[in-house]
């Protein structure tokens, strides 16, 4: 499973769990656009740091919360490096 | 000058009838209360701790019960160290009750300190010859609990605030009682002072013993009545030797009792009283719940005899003559404010004319803002057939702050517990998201084999 793949199937799924309405997962999509709330994300991230073993928040001090769709698999994909 | 109209242990026990017909049991050795009318565990020396503030550090509960007997009137202080306290902190606890003399069944503990002018020896045997147990002093009992910066707090109490919960009706019927606490703790202190006062028989709990071994010793001594906290229970009714005892009255405290482990407990000991109560070790004993039910109906804060309540910012608060009477300390935090006041720290929610204990105050984890008590978490998984126990701890997140999570202990019986762990997994998390907010619901649920029980018999809740 890539990366990309492993965040999409999060969202989905947490998505899911949390009743939310989820939008086309495209890259320019914002996330505060996705339907997806604070909570949501902070399991997306604890989910993925146990799927992937990557936490690129506390990797860097000064770590930027990703902007849109794009940027947060961006994000990861740069941590993987 | 002798005040001989002082109320203490020894002034108590010996006024009773049947102290040879009484007995406390313990891992190594039995006694019968009469052994001490004639006899010492302190091998005489009990006259030289006359007024003195006096550390009992002994890893026997037997030793440190007999030291406690004696002392009760005798010593101006006595300072309960519990077994699993690290020696490290004896240094403090010597410093802070200006403690002058050690009883211990140890050699070496403490003798280079200066403070301390004498080292009495205690094993739990009793020899022959007696000395002076005429009451003295009001002594203070100093009882340790464990404090926010890892130093332990040192909390005073006297007999009478220690037995204010105590009836002094002899009970009717045999009863034998015992009790999976360590008597240095609040809640065993609380078995061992209403076995004596109250005519009876005890059975201690070592920690040199395996909780089936107690519990087949227990049974072997007839053990009609038995506390613990909901942990201990836990712990115990995985033991098969748990189906030998046939208790009349089974108590639980120090801990949340949710419905889950009542439940459990009724079903084990269907023919048992089970009562669950509220008491800390500074509050004191408030009150029991004698209905089998979680939480405690909204009149027991109005009603209850001898014990003032009020529920103030969701924090039960307890004014009575049960309460310790301060910390010892030059920098000791307050334990009751101006008025008398106890702030238990402990969190109600009021539910259909029912107050339920939500968690800790400093237990608190703190989700994006949003407040989640561990223990309500706890309730809920708990709720699920296959779940033996749970804990909820925080997992920090850089979103929100803090996560829950929970590592969940299944029950041993197969047949409860289904093959598919994820599917098990979402079950408990459907049981979550019906019951509580979803800030609420854990993000993980990690199944484990073991959760550690402290000696306190209390969960271990690590604060990440």
């Amino acid at each position: 499973m890539t990366i990309r793949s492993e965040i999409t199937a999060q969202f989905q799924q947490v998505a899911r769990e949390y009743d939310k309405r989820l939008a086309p997962l495209v890259d320019d999509l914002d996330l505060l656009d996705s339907g997806l709330d604070s909570l949501c994300f902070a399991v997306i991230v604890a989910r993925l740091e146990r799927q992937l073993d990557i936490d690129p928040f506390s990797a860097s001090e000064d770590a930027v919360f990703p902007v849109t769709f794009g940027g947060f698999v961006q994000f990861y994909e740069n941590a993987a490096k | 000058m002798l005040q001989n109209n002082l109320p203490s242990l020894w002034g108590a026990l010996s006024a009773a009838d049947n102290l040879s017909a009484r007995h406390l049991f313990s891992a190594e050795m039995n006694l019968a209360l009469s052994e001490l009318t004639e006899g010492s565990s302190l091998y005489g020396h009990g006259d030289e701790l006359r007024g003195r503030s006096v550390l009992i550090a002994t890893t026997s509960q037997l030793a440190a019960s007999l030291a406690l007997i004696e002392l009760d009137g005798v010593a101006r202080r006595v300072v309960l160290y519990p077994p699993d306290l690290p020696l490290g902190y004896l240094p403090f606890v010597i410093e802070t009750a200006d403690v002058d003399a050690i009883v211990s069944d140890g050699r070496t503990v403490e003798l280079g300190n200066p403070r301390v002018e004498r080292f009495v020896p205690c094993n739990g045997e009793i020899t022959p010859g007696s000395s002076d147990r005429s009451p003295e002093y009001q002594t203070e009992w100093i009882l340790l609990t464990s404090g926010t910066s890892g130093l332990p707090k040192l909390v005073a109490h006297t007999l009478p605030s220690l037995t204010g919960a105590v009836s002094q009706q002899a009970p009717a019927g045999q009863i034998v009682w015992s009790t999976f606490y360590d008597i240095r703790r609040y809640g065993g202190l609380q078995i061992f002072l209403r076995a004596l006062l109250t005519g009876t028989s005890l059975v201690l709990s070592s920690a040199q013993e395996s909780t089936a071994d107690f519990l087949e010793r227990a049974s072997s001594h007839g053990v009609t009545h038995i506390s613990g906290t909901p942990s201990h229970w836990r712990r115990a009714l995985m033991s098969p030797e748990a189906h030998q005892l046939a208790p009349e009255y089974v108590r639980l405290s120090g801990e949340i009792a949710d419905q889950s482990i009542l439940n459990y407990i009724r079903s084990i000991y269907p023919q048992a009283r089970i009562a669950h109560a509220f008491a800390t070790t500074e509050a004191g004993v408030a009150f029991d719940v004698n209905d089998s039910m979680a939480g405690f109906p909204a009149c027991t804060i109005e009603s209850t005899p001898n014990v003032e309540m009020k529920v103030e910012e969701r924090s039960l608060w307890i004014r009575s003559a049960r309460t310790a009477s301060r910390y010892l300390g030059g920098h000791a935090p307050i334990l009751k404010d101006a008025d008398g006041w106890v702030n238990t720290g402990d969190l109600l929610e009021l539910r259909d004319g029912r107050y339920y204990f939500v968690g800790r105050r400093d237990g608190v984890i703190n989700v994006g803002g949003l407040k989640v008590y561990p223990e309500e978490v706890e309730a809920v998984i708990n709720r699920h057939p296959a779940v033996h126990l749970s804990l909820v701890q925080t997992k920090k997140n850089p979103i929100t702050g803090a996560l829950v999570v929970a590592e969940v202990v299944l029950k041993a019986n197969p047949q409860a517990v289904p093959h598919d762990l994820r599917e098990l997994q979402h079950e408990i998390l459907l049981l979550c998201r019906d019951a509580l907010q979803p800030h609420k619901v854990p993000a993980a649920i990690n199944f484990v084999s073991t959760l550690a029980v402290a000696e306190s018999g209390k969960l271990v809740r690590r604060n990440a």
